[in-house]
């Protein structure tokens, strides 16, 4: 049995503890704004914060979440991932939005941690997030004017 | 067929109730109206195929929202918000009462203009082939508007105009369209609505008053934004697909003893394209699969690997091949010349590696079918299902839903995954939905990859350095040979070898173009600008190699080779004075310029790169200027350029798909690298002011990112790059 709390709610979990964190949140849990790209954490698309961190579910197995709090981008509602959605919006960041979820989720736990992140800070922070849109520049702009939001 | 036009126009404007919510005009199917997911069948086989199609694509309400039927793919490239915004200009609208909704598949009333009886978005012409259509459909429903108003006020229509959502007449009298909406719907809709003039557009156009935000912007910031891999249906089942390790093997055994026993796992399929395990959730799906035995019969398939393919390429090229493209006589210009310059390009398969991997969900109930996924050609998909189903295509339903990325993918003449979907279900032959989910490494090792090429050229130059003689020879597989679409192959060859080349807009007074179509056992497809990708990359280089050879500026060499075409000069000229070209930089810092013409749109590139001790090197900044007539939404226009850029520079310098005895080597994204933040380079996009119709621009931003890359590169090691991927460095 594993317990642990996603967006806020207790979960038991007691099926195969080889599954991901990911397809028990998309196919169990039935949320599904956390994406599949890649299943070996090379990608960024399937990003939750769990504890906190930025964490690629897709290679989490559900045994490691005793005890854990996770959270999706269904859940998301720090000042800092509210700040990231708006500037993702405000700068039309997305285009085909698929990984967006996944750069949502690692803009904000960079954010959390970092408050005035530099284009370098920006670029190591998100290096393991892939758009095959290329919609990079405008999240290096997006990620400084939510930044620029939270110190107002 | 029966009914009179006048008859079938007047019941398709009716007013149709909309479950309390208000009234919509020119709505003629209620499955349009409602959430489109899981209608009831369009039946509507007598459709009136006048010229009044504006009623298939606008619907308004009482409560004063517009919503406009898109008849394209939204997979990254903005037309749900391009395609409205044609609408909101010439009916007056504003922008924050506009909404979309995708098209049923139906290509009497939803076809590409460009294609003839197909639905389909491709060819970056989704804007393009809309622009008349959308136009003409958004002025007509203005024009009922006017005299819906004037009816009410007794006033003549010519006094009444409508702008920002709203009638108004001289005397001050105002009423929103919403409130005109019930009475507009029983206009006779006009066959020649006046259009607006340019000058007076103002949402759409580069001197608009404001951005007209993105429509798709919120639900795919926040995760709410629903893709095939998130439909859910009841008692749905997941499947994945066993494929054979090489292109063209087929199964001969399965042995799914223990795949049957992995909790979940409800069944295994043998199908013509491979062993489908079909379970509770994807995971267990994943786990049976892993736990199959399967013995392939490889007797038929592609065993080569890419050195083998390489060099057959170049035997191809060795070999006579058809001029596509004759222009003057290329031997006197290369017996009389006093010098020549001789170049050959190789390039590599590519994947498109779109974030979301192929997927369909798609279910066999009561002898119909239900099909959802994110199709670039659904009437193709509908067919491909039907043929395979033996249901009726009127009978199959497809509900597009938004496609995380395609670049060409999601356009497969044999409907790849969509067919896999069909056949399992046709295999279970129960009335469960299937969504077969490919993993990464299903897609990047599932072929249709962007094909090898080979390339070689000829140049000759005169006593006083002027370019005389080009002579191109290319060979690549045929997209369009073997497939529903041979067809559009004019001539001898696939026009795609050559796409870019044959059109090569320098005056030269000898050209010639050849071609020659290589058989290769790997599945190759458009991938973002098709040809376009290798023909403006060999041309580009092999012309700066030219300039270098004759000591001319790349600038100034093309601006003298361009005087037929004034339009590529203007683009190329503001490309190169935005990017200050020729004023001074750090020693290990040059650019690099690359011009390309592309689905009507001319765009030319200035990269600044700079070069490090260890050969490794930085793409700092590209400044890219655009023709692509009338920018309808200026933003979404320059985010197109940006990911067309990143898109050409992931490929070109570090993509490539290789093979070792048939079998793929890259499976994922640790093996095949695509472009990554840390790479981005910053981006300025300036768009030329144009009064033209709208031409494309999904995919005329990558052709010119890569060569404008390698001839910065040449110019800081003077050796041109002739072999793609450039990879993460270059030898000094």
């Amino acid at each position: 049995m594993t317990e642990f709390t996603l967006n806020g709610k207790t979960i038991q979990y007691d099926g195969d503890p080889t599954m991901p964190l990911l397809w028990y949140v998309r196919d169990l849990a039935e949320l599904t704004g956390s994406k599949f790209g890649c299943g070996i954490a090379m990608c960024g698309a399937c990003t939750m914060h769990v504890n906190g961190q930025a964490t690629r579910s897709c290679s989490l197995p559900m045994s490691a979440l005793d005890g854990a709090t996770v959270v999706t981008i269904e859940g998301l509602s720090t000042a800092a991932g509210e700040a990231v959605k708006e500037a993702w919006q405000e700068h039309d960041v997305v285009q085909c939005g698929y990984c967006q979820s996944g750069q949502v989720m690692q803009a904000a736990a960079l954010l959390a941690t970092n408050a005035m992140p530099t284009d370098e800070d920006i670029d190591v922070a998100m290096q393991g997030n892939v758009c095959r849109c290329a919609t990079y520049h405008r999240i290096r702009t997006a990620i400084h004017a939510a930044a620029k939001k939270l110190e107002a | 067929m029966t009914r009179s036009p006048t008859l079938s126009r007047r019941a398709l404007l009716r007013v149709t109730a909309i479950a309390g919510t208000g009234f919509m005009i020119g709505c003629e199917d209620p499955s349009v109206v409602d959430d489109n997911t899981n209608s009831a069948s369009d039946t509507n086989t007598n459709i009136d195929t006048a010229p009044l199609t504006f009623n298939h694509f606008i619907n308004i309400s009482t409560d004063d929202t517009v919503t406009v039927v898109v008849k394209h793919l939204d997979k990254g490239q903005g037309v749900t918000t391009g395609l409205p915004a044609i609408v909101a200009e010439e009916l007056g609208a504003r922008w924050d009462q506009m909404r979309w909704q995708y098209s049923p598949a139906d290509s009497t009333r939803y076809n590409n203009l460009f294609w003839g009886p197909v639905q389909g978005t491709g060819g970056s012409s989704s804007i393009a082939n809309s622009w008349k259509q959308l136009r003409t459909a958004g002025a007509a429903a203005r024009e009922m508007i006017i005299n819906a108003a004037a009816k009410e006020w007794g006033v003549p229509a010519t006094e009444i105009t409508v702008s920002n959502g709203k009638a108004q007449h001289s005397s001050g009298k105002t009423a929103s369209i919403g409130e005109l909406a019930i009475a507009a719907s029983q206009i006779t809709p006009p066959t020649e609505p006046k259009l607006k003039l340019a000058r007076d557009f103002k949402l759409i156009g580069v001197n608009a008053s404001g951005k007209l935000p993105r429509m798709d912007s919120k639900e795919k910031s926040t995760g709410t934004a629903q893709y095939t891999i998130d439909v859910k249906r009841p008692n749905m089942l997941s499947a994945v697909m066993a494929h054979p390790p090489l292109f063209g093997a087929t199964v001969k055994h399965v042995d799914d003893t223990k795949a049957l026993q992995i909790e979940g796992v409800e069944h295994v399929l043998t199908t013509p394209r491979g062993v489908a395990v079909v379970a509770k959730h994807h995971w267990a799906a994943l786990k049976g699969r892993e736990a199959l035995t399967i013995e392939w019969d490889d007797s038929a398939a592609e065993k080569r690997s890419s050195d083998e393919l390489t060099a057959y390429l170049q035997k191809v090229v060795s070999e006579p091949m058809t001029a596509v493209r004759e222009e003057g006589d290329i031997k006197k210009a290369f017996n009389e010349s006093s010098k020549t310059i001789e170049m050959t390009f190789d390039f590599p398969y590519l994947a498109h590696a779109t974030m979301e991997p192929m997927n369909c969900v798609l279910q066999l109930k009561n002898g119909e079918c239900h099909i959802w996924t994110g199709s670039q050609v659904p009437t193709l998909d509908v067919g491909t299902v039907a043929a395979i189903t033996g249901i009726p295509p009127e009978n199959v339903h497809l509900h597009v839903q938004f496609a995380g990325g395609s670049f060409g993918r999601r356009a497969v003449p044999d409907s790849d995954y969509v067919a896999e979907t069909a056949m399992i279900a046709k295999a279970l032959g129960k009335t469960n939905p299937i969504k077969l989910q490919w993993t990464r490494e299903d897609d990047m090792l599932g072929g249709r990859y962007r094909p090898m090429a080979h390339h070689q050229f000829q140049a000759s130059l005169d006593n006083k350095g002027n370019l005389t003689g080009w002579h191109q020879r290319a060979t690549a597989q045929s997209i369009l040979r073997g497939t529903p679409f041979e067809a559009m192959i004019s001539g001898a060859v696939d026009d795609s070898l050559t796409e870019g080349g044959k059109q090569l807009p320098y005056s030269v007074p000898n050209i010639t173009v050849e071609a020659a179509e290589a058989e290769i056992g790997v599945p190759v497809l458009w991938w973002r600008s098709v040809g376009h990708t290798f023909n403006a990359y060999s041309t580009e280089v092999f012309l700066d190699e030219i300039a270098h050879a004759s000591q001319q500026d790349p600038v100034e060499l093309r601006k003298k080779l361009l005087t037929k075409h004034p339009k590529h000069k203007k683009v190329l000229e503001l490309a190169a004075d935005k990017s200050n070209w020729g004023s001074a930089l750090p020693s290990n810092t040059a650019r690099g310029i690359a011009l390309h013409e592309s689905f009507n749109t001319v765009v030319a590139q200035v990269a600044e790169v700079t070069l490090n001790g260890d050969g490794s090197y930085r793409v700092n900044k590209i400044t890219c200027a655009v023709d692509c007539g009338i920018a309808v939404t200026p933003d979404v226009v320059k985010a197109q350029l940006e990911g067309g850029i990143g898109y050409g520079l992931s490929a070109t310098m570090g993509e490539a798909i290789t093979l070792k005895e048939g079998r793929v080597e890259q499976n994922n994204f640790h093996t095949y690298q695509p472009l990554r933040i840390n790479q981005m380079p910053e981006i300025d996009v300036h768009i030329v002011e144009s009064n033209e119709a709208p031409t494309g621009v999904g995919e005329p931003g990558t052709p010119p990112a890569g060569p404008a890359v390698a001839n910065a590169l040449r110019a800081l090691t003077g050796k041109a790059i002739t072999q793609l991927p450039i990879g993460p460095s270059v030898t000094t």
